[in-house]
């Protein structure tokens, strides 16, 4: 696939931002919040960052792998993987209907190209990736194994068992981004259950190479991602902290956690629309 | 009533390490996954033996499950190793969702399973497992009843492709099963045949059976003893055609009542022959400390408790 630049991205991204609210809102449920937060990164990946191959194979040999741990946010991974050719774009209009490919949450179980494993409930992706990730060690392939968190998610136990289990096994292939977005369905994450000192400071304690990144600039997220590919191989795992407003660009869904699996009704619909340019074509 | 001869008294757990060296052996793709328990487990020659193939993940399971499920892609058949409580309820929503849910071909492992982990007590003593596991769908549960049958079943896990929970044990029991007929998960196997009762075990509760039925046979009942070692799949043709044949049942297992192999019975024999049944488990309590043989002469796991049933199934028979 060819590697979208910088502005491409932009462009892309605001296609993927209206796929995700007219998905949200065509079904009246779903989580655009963290949807929007994520889809500059996600786009990035898909579109640049990633090695991969839409014509899916679930064991993807020699090719890049990507586990999104909070599935809650599938309606921005269903429509990256519709953009970049995985199944068809139309199918979006089937988010979370029944009978659909796109369920709620991403799963294997209705076979929808590109999710290799199920996710919803939190803190099981990083293991996943992390064993993936191994699994491209013993079969000698050189392809890398990427994975998305939320920051709330970082409160479930399994990610720190998850994160000791890949420092000590040295697995750096690896490299998994969270979504720093400082907030959860009650409040801000420091409201919530704060991390205490910063999770920089946490990831490298637990013997992760740490790097931060801007998740609204395209320039900095490819820049960061290809820092991260460099360091891959030396040894340790690879985290990235990604910082980004949920909600973002829509002016009246960021800066609180009220749009975290909110859908908009038809006017803020619009009003969300009227921001984001139709770059690509709506569904 | 048909003898059986001993070869020799083992724990099934040893059963499971021999099948996975054996297993690492000849298939490339099979990889094991431990915590914390190598000895315990009997994994410590497939570690030596394949130390590359091998992952320590340390006291942390539910890692090890996400872990385990993340290797099946790419073509690895991850087999996870660890205490039968601690690879089922501890775990249960990893399983759940990476697992099962996702359909991965990961092997889950569970030794010291019941009562007869023993002195240990309670806290270790899952007897909710079978119930838990063949409540998830696509999950296939298995319950070997000797070393033999273990070593068999941990080979035969690894030519199917999907989900498995294999449940073993810590204590040495009689090893008395052949190693030439083939393991074939979902089908149960006829020990002895009779007219009178049905017996149907799993798990240590099988050489229970076996000694019930020399006893029952002292006293001219002729009890059929069949060994349901795949809880689900369950084979419900060869338990039908026993039951048409003994018109009375007795279920027999190292496990609650609630939710193990027996539940699975009454649910097959309701809907198609309701015929008297009579249940051998644990009823609805937690085990406690002991040596296996006192806890399971204690919660009712013993031959006399299944000579009991059956003779009461029999007396309801119309």
């Amino acid at each position: 696939m060819n590697k979208y630049s910088a502005q491409e991205l932009a462009q892309m991204s605001s296609q993927v931002r209206r796929d995700v609210l007219r998905m949200v809102h065509g079904c009246k449920s779903g989580h655009p919040g963290g949807s929007l937060g994520c889809a500059d990164f996600l786009t990035a990946l898909y579109f640049n960052v990633m090695d991969h191959n839409p014509n899916f194979q679930m064991d993807g040999i020699n090719e890049d792998l990507f586990f999104l741990s909070n599935g809650h946010i599938s309606p921005v991974f269903y429509s990256v993987l519709a953009r970049s050719g995985y199944f068809p774009v139309a199918e979006l209009a089937s988010f979370r209907r029944l009978n659909s490919r796109l369920q709620g949450h991403p799963t294997t179980h209705e076979h929808l190209p590109g999710i290799r494993v199920a996710s919803g409930s939190l803190g099981q992706g990083v293991s996943v990736a992390a064993g993936a990730a191994l699994t491209k060690k013993l079969n000698q392939d050189n392809k890398l194994v990427y994975a998305l968190m939320g920051d709330g998610e970082i409160e479930e136990g399994q990610n720190w068992e998850a994160f000791m289990f890949a420092a000590h096994h040295k697995i750096d292939n690896l490299i998994v981004t969270i979504d720093l977005n400082g907030q959860q369905i009650d409040g801000s994450t420091k409201e919530v259950l704060g991390i205490g000192s910063d999770v920089i400071e946490k990831l490298k304690a637990f013997g992760w190479l740490v790097l931060e990144m801007d998740g609204h600039n395209h320039e900095a997220i490819l820049e960061t991602m290809n820092l991260a590919k460099t360091n891959t191989g030396k040894g340790k795992p690879i985290f990235i902290v990604m910082r980004t407003e949920m909600g973002y660009p829509v002016d009246f869904m960021m800066g609180s956690h009220k749009w975290h699996g909110v859908a908009p009704n038809d006017n803020e619909l619009a009003n969300a629309l009227g921001q984001l340019p139709e770059t690509f074509g709506d569904y | 009533m048909k003898h059986f001869e001993i070869q020799n008294t083992k724990d099934t757990r040893s059963g499971f390490g021999e099948g996975l060296l054996e297993l690492g052996r000849k298939n490339p793709k099979v990889v094991a996954l431990c915590a914390d328990l190598t000895g315990s487990l009997k994994m410590d020659a497939f570690q030596k033996e394949f130390p590359d193939r091998f992952f320590q993940v340390g006291i942390a399971e539910a890692n090890m499950m996400g872990v385990a499920a993340g290797m099946t892609i790419g073509g690895f058949i991850p087999f996870t190793g660890t205490f039968a409580n601690f690879s089922t309820g501890r775990v249960y929503d990893q399983i759940r969702q990476s697992i099962a849910y996702s359909g991965k071909n990961v092997k889950i492992c569970a030794s010291h399973a019941g009562i007869t982990l023993g002195e240990d007590g309670a806290t270790h003593q899952i007897l909710e497992d079978i119930g838990l596991m063949k409540m998830l769908p696509g999950m296939t549960v298995i319950n070997p009843c000797d070393f033999n049958q273990t070593k068999m079943a941990t080979i035969a896990i690894a030519d199917y492709d999907g989900p498995v929970y294999l449940r073993f044990g810590r204590p040495a029991i009689p090893n008395f099963t052949s190693t030439t007929e083939p393991f074939v998960i979902g089908k149960a196997l006829m020990l002895n045949e009779g007219t009178d009762v049905s017996i149907f075990a799993t798990g240590h509760l099988v050489w229970k059976a076996i000694e019930a039925g020399h006893r029952l046979a002292e006293q001219s009942i002729s009890a059929e003893i069949i060994n349901i070692h795949t809880i689900k799949p369950l084979d419900g043709a060869a338990i039908l055609a026993s039951v048409a044949k003994t018109r009375c049942v007795v279920t027999a297992e190292e496990h609650q009542l609630n939710g193990g192999l027996g539940d699975s019975i009454c649910q097959l024999l309701a809907a198609n022959l309701p015929l008297p049944v009579e249940m051998v488990g644990v009823n609805d309590s937690f085990g406690e400390s002991g040596t296996p043989d006192e806890l399971m002469k204690k919660y009712g796991l013993d031959a006399e408790n299944i000579v009991a049933a059956a003779l009461k199934a029999i007396s309801r028979k119309g």
